[in-house]
């Protein structure tokens, strides 16, 4: 096994066990944009997508890329949009 | 920019990633949070677009604009009773995503005649396998939950031994795959059809109850696949983005178990809900209900002291949570108090209920969590139950033969009135009789929820 394979596998354990304890402390009444929001998150397949479209590769490539782009953005637009318009109706009662 | 100057970019968007969901634990920061988290996908995709070795910047424009574009229109009109189809087709998305970065990087290799190393040819496998998954999966989650497709659990006889067979035809291609020296394609296809299948065949024994759990698990699997794609193309942003998702998920699919007192296992392979329903030991024959008018249900709510409001799933098809917030602010002029009572598992996704009360303007921290709620419920007037039945039965206590039993419940039977807002006396989900219908203290409201409480509204400002 490369070396690259095993510093990403330390990498993704790390970031795993960070991950439930960051989570294991959201309260449950943000559960939904938690959810929604962690979709934005994991549009970073963004990423890739953008290195295969952009590659030039042949037709094959390039379609497959630009699906994946349009893919990935509505995850990272649509997460981080609905996620925003959700927490803005979180509201503390009006002290009167 | 450099190598190293590009990883540490990334580094920043996965801090920025990581303080976003730090952000999460309050109401109060968690906007900022969000904010900031999609600071740090700008950052990622701003680096990977001046420094990748971009060839045609036409087809990456085209489909950022349109996935942008078809994004936004989903998140500004998506209605919040639908959050969970949304959540579901966002899960979609993501696994389309990695299955189609997946499947291009490994295109790419065999058609230009490249050996792939084996460590990246195991993770591209596992990409293709999990994308897959995530994408059928989450089409039927959303098939579901949108009512297009029945929300009882679809089963056939051998349909777990199928499903097994299937899985391990995909480990078998994938080894095949990577042994062979010669280019093939057909073990590719093979691996994308059949793991689109199994997608389609997790998803399709699972009942509409349990799909809080489901959607958790979905968004944990879009994560997971997206960390795969970070091995693949070396990334550790990917694969770091990627695990936080992962786990959340997992997380969540966690809470909502404990919430049902089920096993995963239970919950993915239970089929829970497909006998139609059961013969609880308790059978409701000789028993009679109360039946009440709104004008009844607004006498005793106006001059009640403590209110807890229980809400599921119907309050949401109903669209009943404004027609909620305005006897909330009824009875509070009138001096009363009221508070909600949130079932873990009330609704189809995790903090479902939270986020219809949050649209209605009700406020945060009038919403109790269960644990928190149960021991004043003996101090509550009127606990009016409003579209909910499986999480308020007591059969769960004390019913052993019930499906349910050993389920945490909120305990409406403990308030001194019950009020039951429900269509018709048809069983819940589960097919489960629930004796909090024939309690002395429970009065049922039958009706539309919404309808009901509009009444129920009207008859208070005139009293």
């Amino acid at each position: 096994m490369s070396e690259s394979l095993i510093g990403g596998l330390v990498i993704f354990v790390l970031a795993t066990f960070l991950g439930a304890a960051l989570i294991g402390r959201v309260p449950p009444t943000l559960h939904t944009p938690l959810m929604s929001g962690a979709n934005a998150i994991s549009g970073i397949t963004i990423v890739g997508s953008l290195l295969i479209a952009g590659a030039g590769l042949g037709w094959i490539s390039t379609v497959l890329g630009f699906l994946a782009v349009v893919f990935a953005m509505i995850n990272v637009i649509g997460g981080y949009v609905v996620t925003g318009r959700m927490l803005l109706m979180f509201k503390k009662e009006e002290k009167r | 920019m450099s190598r190293a100057t590009e990883q540490l970019v990334y580094l920043v968007a996965a801090v920025l990633f990581i303080i976003g969901l730090q952000r999460l634990q309050s109401p109060a920061t968690a906007r900022g949070g969000n904010a900031l988290s999609g600071v740090g996908m700008l950052i990622a995709i701003v680096a990977t677009l001046l420094v990748g070795n971009i060839i045609s910047p036409t087809v990456i424009a085209a489909g950022l604009l349109v996935g942008s574009g078809i994004g936004y229109w989903m998140a500004r009109t998506v209605r919040m009773t639908s959050m969970p189809q949304m959540v579901a087709l966002l899960n979609g998305s993501g696994g389309a995503a990695s299955l189609l970065v997946g499947g291009a990087e490994f295109l790419k290799s065999e058609l230009v005649g490249e050996q792939i190393p084996i460590d990246t040819g195991i993770t591209i496998q596992l990409t293709l396998l999990i994308g897959a998954v995530t994408l059928t999966g989450s089409i039927i989650a959303w098939a579901k939950l949108q009512e297009v497709m029945t929300g009882k659990p679809i089963v056939f006889p051998g349909q777990k031994t199928v499903s097994a067979l299937l899985f391990l035809a995909v480990v078998g291609l994938s080894v095949y795959q990577l042994m062979t020296v010669d280019a093939l394609l057909w073990p590719f296809y093979a691996v994308c059809v059949i793991s689109l299948l199994l997608g389609v065949l997790l998803v399709i024994p699972i009942g509409g109850a349990d799909m809080p759990v489901v959607i958790s698990l979905l968004n944990s699997y879009s994560g997971i696949a997206a960390a795969m794609t970070g091995f693949v193309i070396d990334n550790s942003v990917l694969i770091i983005a990627g695990a936080l998702v992962g786990s959340s998920g997992i997380i969540l699919s966690k809470i909502m178990c404990k919430a049902m007192n089920r096993s995963l296992a239970n919950v993915l392979f239970g089929a829970f809900g497909a006998a139609g329903p059961k013969g609880s030991a308790k059978s409701a024959a000789g028993l009679s209900v109360r039946s009440v008018t709104p004008e009844d249900a607004a006498i005793q709510l106006a001059y009640a002291q403590n209110v807890v409001v229980i809400p599921g799933y119907g309050m949401a098809v109903a669209q009943a949570q404004h027609a909620v917030r305005e006897i909330q602010e009824l009875i509070e002029k009138r001096g009363g108090e009221v508070k909600y009572a949130i079932h873990p598992v009330a609704g189809r996704m995790p903090g479902h209920m939270n986020v219809l009360l949050a649209e209605a303007n009700v406020p945060y921290d009038k919403l109790r969590e269960m644990d928190d709620i149960n021991p004043e419920m003996d101090r509550c007037d009127v606990a009016v139950v409003i579209g909910a039945n499986d999480v308020v039965n007591p059969g769960a206590r004390t019913d052993t033969s019930s499906p349910i039993y050993g389920m945490p419940i909120i305990n409406a039977d403990h308030a001194k009135s019950i009020i039951v807002l429900k269509r018709s006396m048809a069983a819940g989900f589960a097919g489960i009789e629930n004796e909090l219908f024939y309690n002395p203290k429970t009065s049922m409201l039958f009706g539309d929820a919404k309808q009901s409480l509009t009444k129920v509204i009207s008859e208070i400002k005139q009293l």
